[in-house]
């Protein structure tokens, strides 16, 4: 009787609107406070001169947009972001599905060799990013002193790995894919234990070598957990400033320059928080896109 | 075509462990249907993975049409396999499933939509060429996954359990059908399965396997008329042949064997009696559970099958018996056949 009882007072509390709004809202309250306050903010701000140091506040309509288009910085940071995203998925996706495969099969200190290629994403990014400023360091480089070693580079030539346009685009890159790898190759070495191991097998004996089963069978099935990496992935290297922070801060000559940095520059380096505010608000777009994608992804899982 | 052979094929998975199959020499005949018939566990997928190419054997040799083939690739056997779950590649056409062997293969492109034709209406599904795998039911799949193997002319078929996914109804129309085709093709086949009705009713031979050692090779009516040992006595066979120790032999008996003693026209033949425990009633039979009463085998545990006519009661003892020439004899320490030999009751 005593059960039957604690059973209907559990349901009826279930049922409570109250409680249930009551469990919701810390999440709520997080989002709202974390997220949707500092977005409207900037919304706000966009529209504004806004100005550390100044406690003026005009409504200025699209003048900040108007100036940062006009600003050629603007647009190499816009340019950047997308070689930037782009390259980084690409390589990215390339190598976590060469690892995804070659970590796939036991084989000795499998165990050790997953921890080690983790490391790079559970390491602080800071950290990480502060080694790779001393690993392209333009007198202690050590990828310089192999080269030299090597005889592939002469000492009195060395490559100035941060402090040259397209050299530094590249390190910032590589430097990121080095970051996101181990997130990529978790989620593919997921995606390629789902697939039932008679699939390849059949394939084996439909006569398909090792590259018709990877681009024919396995990779076309992997497509949605594929997806979802390439999604969390453009997120993380869109939105990402600490890797071009650390090793570049932008430059040289603003040519590493993305997006957010340019923003964080601008907005709170340069004190022109309007100025910095809408061109944080150019992300947003991008995102709303992938989120619609990430959104239907879920779906679709969901559906079956 | 092609015969498959094997000479002392061992697979051992981990050093030290039992072997999944041991010592396996087994010959195919041209065209034949020979079945793997054997309990979870028996390796009898192992063994048809090892003649597939997808397990490499710990020992021995296979050979294909005379050749031996323990270094080739799957593709380089010329075997086609159905898998139990089928296999088929989900992101891609019933079409292009059945035409991946021949994209495989690098069959000229101009072929393949001929052969794709002939493979699928051989089995009825020409109208599903254009559905995704998942929209299709479980005989549906089967079949994709038998026109998908057969498409290339391979020299072999391997099943392992094509049926099993497969709902009870389904299962006999499907296994008529694999009869069918098996003789209008008439490719040697291997069959791998667990169910012993099936063995017996497709197998043009039978190898019945037991912790990967091979217990009996023979035609159904051999394995199930004259069991090599206890084991395929009892795995062969609904309900399974009754065992009786007798001394230093286990003697049995198929349940069919086991009737009213009144009804036995031969002479020879060992009257027991038999207490009935438990009736079921099948339709077309009985199925009776009992006790043997008196003698030497009093407390025995025996099933007898018993056509319709008859009123039995649970309970009640009758005088039930079985033609000596019924009687099967096994050694009773290594459970192998031995000759039939007089043995007393009493």
């Amino acid at each position: 009787m005593a059960v039957g009882q604690a059973k209907i007072k559990s349901i009826g509390a279930a049922q409570s609107p109250l409680l249930g709004f009551a469990m919701f809202s810390p999440a709520i309250l997080y989002i709202v406070l974390v997220v949707g306050a500092p977005f409207l903010l900037a919304i706000f701000y966009a529209f504004s001169d806004a100005r550390i140091g100044s406690d003026s506040l005009h409504f200025v309509g699209l003048e900040n947009f108007r100036s940062i288009l006009q600003s050629p910085s603007f647009r190499k940071a816009l340019q950047n972001s997308i070689i930037f995203t782009i390259c980084a998925q690409i390589i990215v996706m390339v190598c976590a599905n060469i690892l995804s495969i070659a970590l796939e099969k036991p084989f000795r200190g499998r165990g050790l060799v997953r921890f080690l290629i983790l490391l790079p994403w559970v390491a602080p990014v800071s950290l990480g990013t502060i080694g790779w400023k001393w690993i392209l360091d333009s007198i202690y480089s050590v990828i310089t002193w192999v080269l030299v070693w090597a005889h592939i580079v002469k000492p009195y030539n060395t490559p100035m790995w941060l402090g040259e346009p397209k050299l530094a685009m590249a390190s910032v890159i590589l430097v990121h894919c080095w970051r996101l790898i181990p997130f990529s190759t978790v989620i593919l070495l997921a995606g390629r234990t789902a697939i039932p191991k008679e699939i390849p097998e059949a394939a084996a004996i439909d006569g398909a070598g090792f590259w018709r089963t990877l681009f024919q069978i396995n990779l076309p099935m992997m497509v949605p957990i594929i997806s979802v990496a390439v999604l969390f992935g453009t997120i993380f290297t869109f939105t990402d400033m600490t890797v071009v922070y650390i090793l570049t801060a932008g430059g040289p000559f603003d040519s590493t320059q993305t997006l957010p940095s340019y923003a964080f520059a601008t907005g709170i380096q340069g004190s022109d928080l309007a100025a910095g505010a809408a061109v944080s608000l150019f992300l947003v777009p991008v995102l709303v896109v992938i989120a619609y994608f990430m959104l239907r992804l879920a779906h679709r899982a969901e559906v079956g | 075509m092609a015969v498959v052979e094997t000479r002392s094929l061992t697979k051992v998975f981990k050093e030290g462990e039992l072997g999944a199959v041991n010592n396996v020499n087994l010959e195919t005949r041209e065209g034949e249907f020979l079945v793997f018939l054997g309990p979870s566990g028996s390796g009898k997928t192992t063994l048809l993975r090892m003649i597939a190419g997808l397990e490499a054997p710990t020992a021995g040799e296979i050979l294909i049409g005379g050749k031996v083939v323990n270094d080739m690739t799957p593709r380089e056997r010329r075997i086609a396999m159905v898998f139990q779950s089928y296999a088929l590649y989900p992101h891609l056409t019933v079409y292009k499933n059945i035409a991946f062997p021949l994209k495989a293969q690098k069959v000229p492109k101009e072929l393949h939509k001929q052969k794709v034709e002939w493979a699928s209406s051989l089995l009825g599904i020409g109208g599903l060429l254009q559905r995704k795998p998942r929209e299709l039911s479980g005989g549906e799949r089967q079949r994709v996954a038998l026109a998908r193997a057969i498409v290339r002319e391979p020299a072999v078929f391997l099943l392992d359990e094509p049926l099993s996914n497969l709902d009870a109804k389904l299962r006999l129309s499907a296994r008529e059908e694999l009869e069918r085709f098996h003789r209008r093709v008439g490719t040697t086949t291997i069959y791998v399965t667990h169910d012993q009705v099936e063995a017996m009713a497709m197998g043009d031979r039978i190898i019945v396997l037991n912790k990967g050692y091979v217990c009996q090779f023979g035609t159904p009516k051999e394995v199930y008329d004259d069991p090599a040992d206890t084991f395929v006595a009892t795995f062969l066979g609904s309900p399974p042949m009754n065992l009786i120790e007798n001394g230093d032999v286990i003697v049995g008996f198929r349940p069919e064997h086991f009737r009213l003693a009144e009804e036995i026209k031969d002479s020879a033949k060992v009257i027991f009696k038999f207490r009935v425990e438990n009736v079921e009633y099948l339709g077309a039979e009985f199925i009776l559970s009992g006790l043997l009463v008196g003698g030497r085998a009093d407390g025995k545990k025996v099933i007898a099958r018993l056509l319709l006519g008859h009123e039995v009661g649970v309970g009640t003892t009758y005088e039930f018996g079985v033609p000596e020439r019924h009687l099967k004899f096994f050694d009773r320490s290594t459970e192998k056949k031995v000759p039939a030999r007089a043995i007393t009751w009493q």
